[in-house]
């Protein structure tokens, strides 16, 4: 009952965006914008599915990102292949390195994982910067054509190509909500919140994170090679740490394992980069603030408190997870190393 | 000229002596970082930025204060190590008893502040830092070349972290901290201030960064920029060595700038990653991390 009610309040939110992002260019919001937001907010949601569903905080998908968008870009210029084939293959290209990363990065878990996932997308970043037949190396790859969808559709065209990334975005948001809201989601969540229990119920832990490394891989690749599309430009910035960063701190601010959250934090830092690109480094200074903010003392990010808001008024239509301890837990002594001294009602993400 | 594998030993040398350098700085980081995170459980992403502020520091301090490299070597790590600890008393210990994944994304938070404030203050172009008059000048060795400086930081690296593992592994501080790595709680019960002595933990992993800072003023650029670039190599360094042991992280800092030396040498493309893809094997073969114990 409760579940059916809460999917039913998250299906009628997601009508409402859709119905935004569908009359997006009459109600006078600028297309560039607006396509970059979503690119933005189809990697924020990618990579909640991996941190706020299964628990793992990755710091390398800006290496989705970029390989997708590097790929797509590539063959879209050099071997004139047609948007729908390019932007297959970056997204295969991204799942490809899901695979190798994710096999690699779940051996180690909680901030190890995190460690290690970035200082590979960090190899990867210099791989890249040396590998400048294919990537261009400090120029990147520019004046990427767009092409005709499908050899008809010609993406020249602003509202064609608005109406193919909502198209292409919205299709990732719709997996993603379907996956949550599958066994495999529950199983996900029952990993995050304690694993040893999960693999003792006889689920195949390991199987199961790389199986969603690599899907939330593919997702981050899907919006890397869209937003090549959408900017005709691929270059080193894509691959940069920064944009694992920036993700990490769309969902924060969005709220994290929440199913809107990193599409609404996407929204309002790409609102904040670019009204205020012109402060040069308070952007990075104002980033840094949000981050503290988030994490002192604004967990669950604006959907997340929005939700609480509603939880008072009707209690079926909050998330039920929360990622962090309770008030009941913050009164007690810190946590320890091996175990938790007190109770914590779901303490998360435990190693 | 003597040859080695088809390299002059003079290239060998000089590259070796250039990862050695490295090394003392990848040691003296992350040993801060194993430090910290033995007893407070976080891994500590400011600690790049820490590691910049030192340098800085240093710099402001001889060009606005008008003192050398000396006092520089003596207050840098004070002043920012209370930084740290301020950092620790008003943000860490509010978070402690949340996932530590919150700790590693808090302080992400305060290095980006920290470094976007200095860009802001100082631009991002390098600023230099003379080396000091004592150790100006080298030495022919015969076979190479010895700038007196670098025997200088390789040396005074080796013995602070000599000085860390011994006050660590065998004088009664020490022995409160590991007791308290293990169970603060009971340590607690003892009688021992846990949550002072976090702080001053903290504090002191921040100053190892901040005396990195200031070693590595003369021979890089005092820039922004340096301690992102070097945060991100430490924490690979970090996972080769395996977070558990003191010792693991000071060999593993000094054996990967060597290897780093050695790539440079031998298969230059490669010396960016080479440290990347030690990383990569090391995992597929003992997760853990060469020194550390499984979790």
């Amino acid at each position: 009952m409760h579940q059916t009610l809460r999917q039913n309040a998250q299906l009628i939110i997601a009508a409402l965006m859709l119905l935004i992002g569908l009359a997006a260019p009459f109600i006078g919001l600028y297309p560039i914008f607006m396509m970059k937001a979503l690119c933005f907010a189809l990697l924020a949601s990618a990579f909640n599915l991996l941190f706020g569903y299964g628990g793992l905080l990755s710091f390398g998908h800006a290496s989705f990102f970029g390989t997708a968008a590097y790929v797509t870009g590539y063959t879209m210029k050099y071997w004139g292949i047609s948007p729908e084939i390019g932007i297959l293959l970056g997204t295969l290209a991204a799942a490809a390195l899901g695979v190798v990363f994710g096999w690699l990065s779940i051996r180690r878990q909680g901030i190890y994982f995190a460690m290690v996932t970035l200082a590979l997308a960090q190899m990867l970043y210099f791989f890249y910067l040396q590998a400048d037949g294919f990537t261009g190396g400090e120029d990147g790859i520019q004046a990427i054509p767009r092409g005709h969808l499908f050899g008809l559709i010609n993406l020249d065209q602003p509202l064609a190509m608005y109406y193919t990334v909502l198209a292409i975005c919205g299709g990732g948001f719709a997996l993603i909500y379907r996956v949550v809201h599958s066994p495999f989601g529950q199983v996900l969540k029952a990993i995050r919140e304690n694993e040893p229990r999960a693999i003792s119920l006889g689920y195949r832990v390991e199987r199961i994170k790389l199986l969603v490394f690599v899907l939330s891989a593919a997702l981050a690749g899907l919006a890397g090679a869209t937003k090549t599309l959408v900017f005709q430009l691929a270059t080193l910035n894509d691959v940069n740490w920064s944009v694992s960063g920036d993700v990490i701190l769309m969902t924060l601010v969005g709220g994290v394992g929440t199913l809107f959250g990193p599409i609404v934090g996407a929204f309002v830092l790409v609102i904040i980069t670019t009204y205020l690109a012109g402060f040069g480094s308070w952007v990075t200074m104002i980033e840094g603030t949000i981050f503290i903010i988030c994490v002192m003392s604004f967990r669950r990010g604006l959907c997340g408190w929005l939700a609480d808001r509603f939880q008072t008024a009707s209690p079926v239509l909050s998330e039920s997870e929360p990622l962090v301890a309770t008030d009941a837990a913050k009164a007690g002594f810190r946590r320890t190393l091996s175990t938790p001294s007190i109770p914590l009602k779901d303490a998360s993400l435990h190693e | 000229m003597t040859e080695f594998f088809g390299v002059s030993v003079q290239a060998l040398s000089g590259q070796l002596m250039i990862g050695a350098i490295n090394g003392a700085f990848y040691a003296m980081l992350s040993l801060g970082l194993a430090i910290i995170f033995g007893l407070l459980n976080i891994i500590n992403f400011a600690h790049g930025a820490q590691y910049m502020m030192g340098a800085f520091c240093a710099w402001l301090l001889l060009n606005f204060l008008g003192m050398n490299y000396w006092i520089a070597l003596v207050l840098t790590p004070l002043i920012v190590g209370a930084s740290g600890m301020l950092i620790e008393r008003y943000l860490l210990r509010h978070i402690q008893q949340l996932d530590h994944v919150y700790g590693l994304l808090l302080t992400f938070g305060a290095a980006l502040l920290i470094e976007g404030a200095f860009r802001q203050l100082f631009g991002a172009a390098g600023l230099p830092y003379a080396t000091p008059a004592l150790l100006q000048g080298g030495h022919h060795l015969g076979f190479m070349y010895l700038p007196t400086y670098r025997a200088w930081v390789f040396i005074f690296s080796l013995v602070v972290c000599g000085a860390t593992w011994l006050m660590i592994e065998k004088t009664k501080l020490g022995s409160y901290l590991r007791a308290a790595t293990e169970n603060p709680t009971l340590v607690q019960a003892f009688g021992v201030r846990v949550p002072r002595m976090m702080m001053l933990t903290y504090g002191f992993g921040v100053a190892l960064a901040a005396l990195g800072g200031v070693l590595a003023a003369p021979i890089y650029q005092v820039s922004p920029m340096m301690g992102t670039s070097t945060i991100i190599v430490v924490f690979a360094v970090v996972v080769i060595g395996g977070m558990g042991s003191i010792g693991g992280a000071i060999f593993s800092g000094f054996a990967l700038g060597l290897a780093e030396g050695l790539t440079k040498v031998f298969y230059p493309q490669a010396s960016s990653t080479v440290i990347f893809v030690i990383m990569a094997l090391v995992l597929l073969v003992k997760p853990a991390g060469l020194f550390g114990r499984t979790a």
